[in-house]
């Protein structure tokens, strides 16, 4: 069963400006591949070089930041809600 | 610090709450907010300070009142475009409450002031716009043990939090490096719902009154995300990271760094995915000119979004945003030369990266983009 993942509105233009998409997956890493496959664009602001999470992109499970549940092999149940929380800034004119 | 009877008058919706009561309203009175910006957050954060009888309230600010702040920085006012900021939000709060000191210190906070800004003030308001600012702002408020009311703003969505109190988490243990320099849209590029920084600020603001106060649970270690296109409110938890690099058990950061060179923004910096600019690489808008002028075969690439291409447009382009690049790639030619562009270079860089990944061969970015073209060639259009 898919699980839903809340599209945060800086990567939304990667998700056809969808602000939530439904993905299958096992673990918080299956569905993050199965995202990032689906929508490739997504892939470089999720992933550095190495294929790591960034460090300035949170993910949630339900509530709780998966750093401190089994990072990417937490399992996922039905009914579970993924977020992706990244940083963001105001008026940063740094682009 | 007592009460005069005109205090009294003006604040007895305040008093005649068991709450806040005398003890209350004094307290806030004795108590101090220092407000990092007079923005977007700042605005509307400085005004309910004020109006509560917060007894010192500080701004840090260097910028000048511009016509694009009024909607949503309700401090200023139309005549006040072209005044400073700070100038412009002293005279709006003392004409609110003339029982309060305003501060004002005209200057960019840095590594060498932050400490001593912070020091006399119990609260420390983040209503920066950038990640050096910001991470300079926590790391401060970490290294005096000073409480950061935080607040982010983002097109339709804010963040907030209350940051670096005792046992409770900092914003480097949310993000514990910020995004290279054009990963994340800015505001100015990406836009900002002008109501929504007064939900945030306001929300920054109730926590500095609670934690003066004493009152309430304060928005610690919980990390509040509001929607405002879907009216949600979200809560996430937060930890304190031990291993966190100025908060942690054994930090690494003990004093202030140089934030612009940590996030990556120093002046010898390049942007991501994006080589150092050459005539190879980018162009000018005055040799776009040239080359429409004379009727020269190229392609034009705007990578905006639809709706700012419909404020204004230069002549002969094709919209793709950036977003729909790697989808509609085979709309653009590969026979002949890319000229690729946006609002101020920043996206169309990216883009001209990626389409040098794909292959193309003679691609460049238009640099300071369609703002620069109003500038420089077409001045009957608006700039926004």
């Amino acid at each position: 069963m898919p699980n839903k993942i809340l599209i945060p509105t800086p990567l939304r233009p990667f998700t056809g400006k969808q602000d939530a998409v439904e993905v299958d997956g096992a673990t918080i890493g299956e569905l993050l591949a199965n995202l990032t496959t689906k929508y490739a664009g997504l892939k470089p602001h999720l992933y550095n070089d190495q294929g790591k999470l960034r460090s300035f992109v949170n993910v949630y499970l339900n509530d709780e930041d998966i750093r401190y549940l089994e990072k990417e092999k937490t399992a996922v149940k039905p009914g579970d809600t993924i977020s992706i929380i990244p940083s963001v800034a105001g008026g940063y004119t740094g682009v | 610090m007592a009460l005069t009877n005109d205090e009294v008058k003006r604040y007895s919706r305040h008093l005649i709450m068991p709450e806040v009561g005398v003890e209350g309203q004094e307290k806030l009175k004795k108590g101090s907010v220092l407000c990092i910006g007079a923005g977007g957050l700042g605005s509307p954060a400085a005004l309910y300070l004020a109006a509560a009888g917060v007894g010192t309230i500080g701004i840090v600010d260097f910028d000048v009142v511009d016509f694009s702040n009024l909607q949503r920085q309700v401090i200023h006012g139309t005549p006040d475009v072209g005044r400073s900021k700070l100038a412009s939000a002293k005279d709006r709060l003392l004409s609110l409450n003339p029982h309060i000191n305003i501060e004002t210190y005209e200057t960019a906070l840095s590594s060498k002031n932050a400490l001593d800004l912070f020091k006399p003030y119990d609260v420390i308001l983040d209503g920066t716009d950038n990640f050096p600012t910001r991470y300079l702002t926590n790391d401060a408020c970490v290294l005096l043990g000073k409480p950061n009311a935080y607040g982010s703003i983002f097109r339709f969505e804010g963040q907030a939090s209350v940051f670096a109190m005792k046992d409770g988490p900092c914003y480097r243990c949310l993000y514990p490096e910020p995004p290279p320099p054009g990963l994340v849209p800015s505001c100015a590029e990406g836009g900002v719902l002008g109501v929504l920084p007064g939900v945030i600020g306001t929300i920054q603001a109730t926590e500095a009154i609670k934690l003066i106060m004493g009152i309430g649970e304060p928005l610690v270690g919980r990390f509040l995300i509001y929607d405002a296109l879907r009216m949600k409110f979200r809560e996430l938890k937060l930890k304190k990271d031990p291993d966190c690099p100025v908060c942690g058990t054994h930090p690494t950061v003990t004093a202030l760094i140089d934030y612009e060179q940590f996030c990556g923004v120093a002046p010898a910096a390049t942007e991501v995915g994006v080589s150092t600019a050459s005539s190879e690489t980018e162009t000018d808008v005055k040799e776009l000119k040239r080359k429409i002028d004379a009727k020269e075969e190229f392609f034009l690439l705007d990578v905006r979004e639809p709706n700012e291409y419909q404020i204004g447009k230069i002549p002969g382009s094709t919209l793709i945003p950036l977003g729909e690049v790697p989808q509609r790639v085979n709309e653009i030619p590969r026979d002949r030369e890319i000229i690729v562009h946006c609002k101020m270079g920043g996206r169309s860089a990216k883009a001209a990266a990626f389409l040098r990944q794909q292959g193309y061969t003679n691609v460049k970015n238009l640099k300071g983009g369609i703002l620069e073209w109003i500038d420089k060639v077409d001045p009957s259009q608006p700039k926004y």
